[in-house]
């Protein structure tokens, strides 16, 4: 005790870290993670293990020898990116695809602007759309999880597309999987999306650990729900009942865990739930009207670039704002 | 349970000290006692090197309203008049005597028994409370006067007491309240006369039962007096924080307690204010709490002011090799010490002592944007945007982002998963604001004198004529 | 896809870009707003650093400022100097003075040897904030705090920590003089002063306002204010105030008889050539006698070619 250390107060620490919020995420990522392994098998792990190598490899090698700067792969945000990433993937993507993903979402969405915390946009997404833009055909077709036949199918979303546009009613499509389907993952789909049940658990995990707040999920998945609520009603021919669109096309997986996530999502209450509902209506205006049978992605990404304004404009409520 | 109704936070109360009772330290051989121990103008001293002093005895002079007289803490002569290196590294000002005895200055009421009838009229007691240098003993020292001259045109409508004690570890409130209540509630009694209110509330934490028990038992006695215990959240000794918990008003920004009708006076600063009051006896010892992990033996103490606070620490156990920060105060908003030989003064709430893993702070990463600095923040501030609009120096946008709200309470900091310094931040941000905005006001008041002179001068000559 | 698709294509484009052409010409010319064009030309010739050093937000305003000013004399880029206010002054029309060339001086001397550490800081590494909140990691509360505001604030990349010493060092070459590094210290260290022929230059390298014996406790080469630089200095150019010397350096004839008088080695002197050895027998009676000193004292203290010709008004003062 020869020196005393001096410090501006406050002098004692929550013992809360980048890591351990990272980590709350992986945590929260495993009930998806293991249902994909049980849907899909060993092809759905060997993509998860190489997108998260090749992010977290990419992100060290670019800070090491392009930024040269001191390496952050420590904190584990590499690896949410790389799992997220994983999980907007079909399992049967050819594996050098993944890794182009992986590069454009550490090298282009994330470390280009600073790393951590400066990216603009959620960087799993910007890879995954990158992806989608640049090879249709792969990021489209995928196997039928299941346990007999691992050919090819269409996912819920991409029947009900088809169906549409030839013509027929919501009813007459064939095939359409049934509620208990969708929760239960016996559809087709990206790896992590197909079992909703999963993601509802890693959303409560994530809310127990404090991770994230209620608000961005819930405003999502219920400005979904009433937006598709009301084109159902006005014409349930033409559209699908608002159950069926909440639990389709990875709409869970992004409410939950992509739209949350920190750095491009706005910093108050009320900034969250604008947002929230931003990509909920956004994603069933494209669902519905738009070329791609899915807009979750593209939803995310363009609020992502809304954010700074929501931020701009909706403050906190400060304190004696309330008179008396 | 009642509590403030924006942000907070929950950090661990550690509240070591609270099942040990008030010890009287023994007097120390020689004291310094600061000029300066309130917020305001430091006092000015009256006596001379070489004079032989009486414990209670004036001993510096109140310069102006918003500042406090200093009594002699003990009895003795007059050492030294000189600079003395105080707990941030600054020389300061102060009275050193060496301590003969301890002989009391006369009409001063030294037994323990209590006096319950108030026989003085309010302006009587607002008059005692100045001249016994009585300011804020919560940590704040705003002279306690000023709080209790009702401005015109003003009314209380509610006396508030703080009895919180929030802060992590400390517990010199928390022993005060389970053994000296019956005062308190006298004291609290005393001040409803002074500001002629018929409502006052006594704000405890949850994490106090006994004396929450105590009080609750004893107000059955005294008339209007409400103990209302409160749920378990920092910071609600903030004042704001406390009368939102209270009485569920808010203080609108820029606005003062007393703006919403409410008084807000610490628990310490009753008694010191019953025992002026009562028994004549000038502000010149308190409680202070010695705790921290490292302590063998964490206690509260009755000292004098001006005692080092090395005294108090060797009481405990002495200093262990393993502390590394010594915190004047509670870990959130106490301040941490150069060196340990510094006095004790009024507004010395706890000694916080931390070892070399609690002192030391994470290394500061990237902002993750997580806005849970957002979510806690007690006054509804953004502190993220706040530092990094400090860090930038964009003065005027801190103003419009209203960081003079400010309450510098640490949540933001304690919270950060990044570890980063937002209050360090902050806390220069609003300096510099605060600055310029005083500079704004002194260039207005300037420029209304002159036209106020002008137009004077103007009249004159338009009479001479 | 045939020919005439094309065709439309590239007309209907040629249109919208001739239509938008016009859209703009038009509201450029309704909305001009005058600007002096002799702003745009001052401004030419500014540096473009936008560094404030002149007082103005940025080259902009100060070419404004420079425009409107009836005397150009008060106003001065540091970071151009002479040369560039010689070119504004042309194309004003107007005479400038020259101004002597000025360099950032840290003052203070307290390296980690000289000035122990009483405590660690672990707060925000910014002096700004160290400052606010305590008088520093060691006993004395005026020196350096080491945490570089005055390196941040550097837009010429100018001045830097040195890590031996714990101190800033100032790169005479890149220095330009804004004074950023002035305002950014907390603790008031830096100074500008004359540049100095071939960069000689002599400071008093400390600013504790202490009495004696409490700055030499707490750093062993601070000013104590003995005022030995004082009374040895020919010219009157070194005032003791607040028990620290400073050096006027526009009366300083760049003697350095007060960096041999110093006890403390307070005083610097940099970009000289070596002295001749000091002779030990005259140091002594210089420090108990210096009243009766000056005669034998000119001769050995004269031979730096600078103190030269400022020999007879030595003598003169002396008297």
């Amino acid at each position: 005790m020869e020196k005393l250390t001096i410090s501006p107060s406050p002098h004692v620490h929550s013992g809360d870290s980048v890591r351990r919020n990272m980590l709350g995420v992986c945590l929260a990522l495993v009930p998806a993670l293991v249902a994909a392994l049980w849907f899909f098998g060993v092809d759905a792990l060997v993509v998860i293990l190489t997108s998260i190598a090749a992010c977290v490899g990419f992100e060290y090698l670019i800070q090491k020898f392009i930024l040269k700067v001191q390496p952050t792969i420590t904190d584990g945000s590499a690896i949410v990116t790389g799992l997220i990433l994983a999980f907007n993937l079909p399992s049967n993507l050819p594996l050098w695809i993944v890794v182009l993903g992986a590069l454009f979402a550490i090298g282009v969405c994330k470390l280009t602007f600073g790393g951590l915390g400066q990216n603009i946009v959620n960087p799993a997404i910007g890879g995954r759309v990158f992806l989608l833009m640049s090879f249709p055909a792969q990021m489209t077709s995928w196997p039928k999880p299941s346990v007999v036949d691992a050919y090819t199918g269409a996912t819920p979303l991409g029947l009900l597309k088809e169906g549409v546009k030839s013509g027929k009613s919501v009813s007459e499509i064939i095939d359409l999987p049934s509620t208990s389907d969708l929760l239960l993952g016996f559809c087709g789909g990206s790896l992590g999306e197909v079992m909703a049940l999963c993601l509802i658990a890693g959303f409560i995990v994530m809310l127990i650990m404090k991770v994230i707040t209620w608000h961005i999920p819930v405003a999502v998945i219920g400005s979904m729900f009433l937006f598709e609520g009301i084109f159902y009603l006005a014409n349930p021919d033409r559209f699908a009942d608002p159950v069926f669109t909440i639990l389709t096309g990875g709409a869970l997986l992004g409410a939950i865990f992509m739209a949350t996530d920190y750095v491009t999502s706005p910093m108050t209450p009320l900034g969250m739930i604008i947002y929230g509902c931003g990509i909920g209506i956004l994603t069933v205006l494209i669902r519905n009207f738009g070329a791609y049978p899915e807009g979750m992605s593209f939803a995310i990404l363009l609020m992502n670039l809304v954010t700074p304004v929501i931020n701009r404009y909706c403050k906190p409520k400060r304190f004696g704002e309330v008179v008396k | 349970m009642k509590t403030f109704r924006i942000g907070g936070i929950h950090p661990h109360d550690e509240k070591l000290s609270a099942g040990s009772s008030i010890k009287v330290l023994p007097i120390p051989k020689e004291v310094k006692v600061p000029v300066s121990q309130h917020i305001g103008a430091p006092a000015t001293p009256i006596v001379k090197v070489g004079d032989v002093v009486k414990t209670g005895q004036l001993i510096a002079q109140a310069t102006g309203f918003v500042s406090a007289n200093i009594h002699s803490p003990v009895s003795g002569t007059v050492k030294k008049i000189e600079d003395f290196v105080d707990g941030n590294g600054y020389r300061k000002p102060a009275i050193i005597i060496t301590v003969q005895g301890d002989e009391w200055a006369e009409g001063i009421d030294t037994t323990t028994a209590i006096r319950r009838e108030i026989t003085l009229e309010p302006a009587e007691i607002i008059k005692k409370v100045q001249e016994m240098g009585i300011v804020g003993m919560g940590g704040a020292t705003f002279p306690a006067h000023v709080k209790l001259s009702v401005p015109p045109g003003k009314k209380c409508e509610a006396l508030i007491i703080n009895g919180v004690e929030c802060e992590p570890y400390l517990t010199s409130d928390h022993r005060l309240m389970l053994e000296k209540g019956q005062e308190v509630m006298i004291g609290v009694k005393i001040l409803m006369k002074a500001l002629g209110v018929g409502k006052a509330y006594i704000g405890i934490e949850n994490n106090k039962k006994d004396a929450i028990e105590n009080l609750q038992r004893l107000s059955t006695n005294f008339e209007g007096i409400e103990v209302v215990p409160l749920k378990l959240k920092y910071p609600q000794g903030g004042e704001k924080q406390l009368i939102d918990a209270c009485i569920r008003r808010q203080v609108p920004s820029g606005k003062l307690p007393i703006d919403v009708g409410a008084v807000v006076q610490n628990v310490g600063t009753v008694y010191a204010i019953y025992e002026a009051v009562q028994k004549n006896k000038p502000l010149i010892e308190r409680i202070v709490c010695v705790t921290g992990k490292p302590l063998r033996e964490p206690s509260n103490f009755l000292v004098r002011i001006g005692t080092p606070v090395k005294e108090l620490l060797d009481a405990t156990g002495g200093l262990p090799e393993t502390a590394a920060k010594v915190i004047g105060g509670g870990p959130m908003m106490g301040r941490a010490m150069v060196h340990t030989d510094v006095p004790v003064v009024k507004g010395t709430s706890g000694i916080t002592v931390m070892d070399e893993k609690d002192a030391k702070r994470q290394p500061m990463q990237n902002c993750i944007r997580c806005a849970k600095c957002v979510s806690v923040c007690p006054m509804g501030l953004e502190p993220y945007l706040l530092s990094k609009l400090s860090m930038l120096n964009r003065l005027e946008d801190l103003r419009a982002e209203n960081v003079m709200d400010c309450i510098e309470c640490g949540s933001c900091s304690f919270t950060c998963p990044s570890s980063r310094p937002l209050l360090d931040y902050i806390r220069l941000g609003k300096g510099r604001v605060g600055a310029q905005l005083r500079a704004e006001a002194a260039a207005k008041k300037a420029a209304a004198e002159a036209e106020k002179a002008k137009a004077e001068a103007e009249k004159k000559e338009t009479a001479n004529a | 896809m045939d020919v005439q698709f094309i065709l439309i294509t590239v007309c209907a484009l040629a249109a919208t870009g001739l239509i938008a052409a016009l859209i703009l010409y038009f509201v450029s010319q309704k909305f001009k707003v005058y600007e002096d064009p002799r702003i745009g030309q001052v401004e030419g010739v500014l540096p473009g650093a936008n560094c404030g050093g002149c007082g103005f937000p940025g080259c902009h305003g100060m070419a404004e400022a420079l425009v409107k000013a009836e005397d150009l004399s008060k106003l001065m880029c540091p970071v151009g100097g002479a040369d560039c206010m010689s070119k504004v002054a042309a194309i004003l029309g107007k005479e400038v003075t020259a101004a002597a060339p000025k360099v950032a001086v840290v003052r203070c001397n307290g390296n980690c040897a000289a000035r122990p550490k009483t405590a660690n800081y672990d707060g925000a590494r910014s002096c700004a904030i160290a400052a606010a909140h305590f008088a520093g990691e060691t006993a004395c509360s005026y020196g350096c705090l080491g945490c570089g505001d005055c390196v941040a604030a550097c837009k010429f990349d100018a001045i830097k920590m040195n890590p031996e010493t714990g101190l800033p060092e100032v790169d005479d070459e890149k220095c330009v003089a804004c004074g950023a590094c002035v305002k950014a210290c907390p603790k008031n260290i830096i100074e500008l002063r004359n540049k100095g022929v071939k960069n000689r230059r002599i400071w008093v390298s400390c600013v504790n306002k202490d009495k004696g014996a409490v700055a030499m406790k707490a750093c062993k080469s601070a000013c104590i204010g003995c005022g030995k630089c004082a009374k040895e200095c020919p010219f009157g150019a070194i005032t003791v105030e607040n028990n620290v010397a400073y050096i006027d350096y526009t009366k300083c004839k760049m003697c350095r008889k007060c960096v041999a008088a110093c006890p403390t080695k307070a005083i610097h002197a940099i970009n000289f050539p070596p002295l001749p050895a000091p002779k030990p027998a005259e140091q002594k009676p210089a420090d108990a006698a210096p009243a009766g000193q000056t005669p034998l004292e000119n001769k050995p203290a004269a031979p730096a070619a600078d103190a030269q010709p400022t020999k007879p008004q030595d003598t003169k003062a002396a008297e």
